[in-house]
């Protein structure tokens, strides 16, 4: 049980049952769309993009508890950060889920570390990075429908 | 174990009644027994036994399989249809015994129409690409169902796009059951073929395959049976049932992968084009003409999945010694428990709630995503399927993006039900549901 409540974890059931800034935003200027077809997890992450720095951003989408939760702590945690400095979240956080020791100059993960236990679940990483590379599509701007596979 | 001596009692009460000569099988239903032949069985995962309920997806092999497949490439293996040699005559020997296990085990008029394919995929494809590019045109139409597997939609909308004809789909009720005045209202003048599901693979739904045949025909329609999801439950007699077409997958029936039969009524195959081209499917070949060979080998080209097919005839021969029967009859005991069993928790919500069904239990829990489930149940060592069981307009019909799926073979037993039940506790647990 203990390895599933390293991956369940309340901060991640909490978010996976109440998403933040959860739904359509208005005013952006970015978007793109994310989808597992093995799972059929589908998620649309809006950003507003403004001098390089993302000043807000927004999902829409059904999915598992991990996707859902890794979407919505996502969001919370991108908003004021540069296109840089999300790829760089992005990077650290992929390899936090994957099991792989952080870079020496990798950012401070702050509430994004609850994803830790993905790794014991190699199963489940697309579950929690299918966001992360919808927003990435999403800040180049190329409007393709992003899949896992 | 004290629930299975009922269980097999209530199997054999029901079969084993008038004279059958298994008496030693029929004398009980020993499942554990029988789970003695199959090895894997006698696996752990993370730390617990394996409790294997994910057999739509793909059943396990008992040791005879395993062993013929080792058999084969230690003291058989060869080409067949063309050496002098003894090891080729072997072969040959063995795989076109295989043909007549398989014509046996579903009752065709003949050997030759019997097509080794690699499953029902590839055979629903063959039937596709020769008699569906041969027959249907524009503003003809080809009739499916809502609840076939996607290997049952997509090839008929790939040929609908090329020959601009039209797919209808027959729809189902909130149970999963086939609306049988939606259905004849369907066929019509334009209809070149139905397609139907024997058992639907996401619900469980027995179609009444029968009755399906019987309209068509009366109409001159020709019916294919995806017997898939069916072949491991239920007794399959395709002259009585008067199919054109039938499909089945070896390693849904505790067979190998790689290896599956497509039935044909003989006068069907003889005015089908071939499908691919190759070796073995010619009677000569020059530069100006090829002249085919006959059935079966006309849809036969290259070097078939020999190995494969000597297991599948291990396979077949197993499912015969136990008898579908009583496998039909235990299962259907199995079924009802389990249906009883998950009806009975709170915020569970059964996907696929036909009178007949088979082998499916297909659920929603209110509150826990399909994935979290399976992953909490892995870790119990319970392997169930989630997702959408490439059946996505079957989701879309019941409104949900995926569910959880656990499927049910001969060698289960009402213990395993009872631990999947205990599993999905412990998932509301974590949840909090």
């Amino acid at each position: 049980m203990t390895d599933l409540h390293d991956l369940y974890q309340e901060l991640i059931l909490d978010h996976g049952r109440r998403p933040r800034n959860f739904g359509r935003l208005q005013e952006a200027n970015r978007s793109a769309e994310g989808y597992n077809p093995l799972c059929g997890d589908k998620v649309k992450v809006y950003v507003k993009l403004d001098d390089d720095v993302v000043k807000d951003v927004r999902f829409e989408g059904s999915g598992c508890a991990i996707s859902t939760a890794s979407a919505s702590i996502m969001t919370e945690t991108l908003k004021g950060k540069t296109r840089a400095e999300a790829e760089d979240l992005f990077e650290t956080f992929h390899d936090l889920v994957t099991g792989k020791a952080p870079k020496l100059d990798a950012p401070d993960l702050g509430k994004l570390e609850v994803f830790s236990g993905v790794s014991e679940f190699p199963i489940r990483v697309k579950c929690a990075t299918l966001s992360w590379h919808t927003l990435r599509a999403a800040l180049k701007g190329n409007g393709d429908v992003v899949s896992t596979e | 174990m004290k629930a299975l001596g009922k269980t097999a009692d209530v199997a054999q009460a029901s079969v084993c009644s008038s004279g059958d000569v298994q008496t030693e099988v029929c004398a009980t239903f020993d499942v554990e027994k029988i789970r003695e032949d199959f090895p894997i069985l006698k696996e752990s995962v993370h730390g617990k036994p394996l409790i294997y309920l994910d057999n739509a997806a793909t059943s396990q092999k008992p040791r005879a399989v395993i062993e013929a497949t080792t058999h084969y490439y230690s003291a058989d293996n060869s080409n067949i249809h063309r050496g002098v040699h003894a090891l080729s005559e072997r072969a040959t020997k063995e795989y076109e015994e295989v043909r007549v296990k398989a014509q046996r085990f579903i009752n065709a008029a003949h050997p030759h129409e019997i097509i080794f394919v690699r499953g029902t995929t590839e055979a629903i494809n063959l039937v596709m690409n020769s008699y569906g590019r041969a027959n249907v045109g524009a503003g003809d139409e080809v009739l499916i169902t809502t609840m076939e597997h996607h290997s049952n939609i997509v090839p008929w909308q790939i040929l609908s796009e090329e020959k601009r004809a039209r797919l209808r789909v027959a729809p189902i009720n909130d149970e999963g059951e086939l609306i049988w005045e939606e259905f004849e209202k369907s066929l019509n003048e334009r209809t070149k073929i139905v397609a139907v599901a024997h058992v639907a693979n996401s619900l469980g739904t027995i179609n009444p395959v029968r009755e399906i045949i019987e309209a068509a025909h009366r109409r001159g329609v020709p019916v294919l049976i995806d017997g898939a999801q069916a072949a491991p439950h239920l007794k399959i007699d395709v002259q009585q049932l008067g199919c054109d077409f039938y499909t089945l997958s070896g390693h849904k029936l505790f067979g190998p992968t790689g290896i599956g039969v497509l039935y044909g009524k003989t006068a069907l195959l003889e005015t089908m084009p071939p499908y691919e081209g190759g070796g073995d499917m010619i009677a000569s070949v020059t530069f100006e003409k090829t002249t085919y060979n006959v059935l079966p080998h006309k849809f036969e080209a290259g070097t078939p999945n020999i190995a494969g097919t000597i297991a599948l005839g291990a396979a077949l021969d197993y499912v015969n010694e136990i008898g579908l029967d009583r496998i039909a009859s235990y299962e259907h005991e199995l079924l009802a428990y389990g249906s009883e069993a998950l009806s009975r928790i709170p915020g569970l919500r059964l996907i696929g709630t036909a009178k007949e069904k088979a082998s499916v239990l297909s659920f929603v829990i209110e509150g826990i995503h399909p994935h979290d489930i399976g992953t909490i149940l892995d870790r119990e060592g319970i392997a169930i399927r989630t997702g959408h069981h490439c059946a996505m307009p079957v989701m879309d019909r019941f409104g949900v993006p995926a569910t959880s799926r656990a499927s049910l073979a001969f060698y289960n037993t009402k213990e395993e039900i009872d631990a999947l039940v205990a599993g999905i506790y412990k998932a509301k647990e974590v949840f909090h549901s």
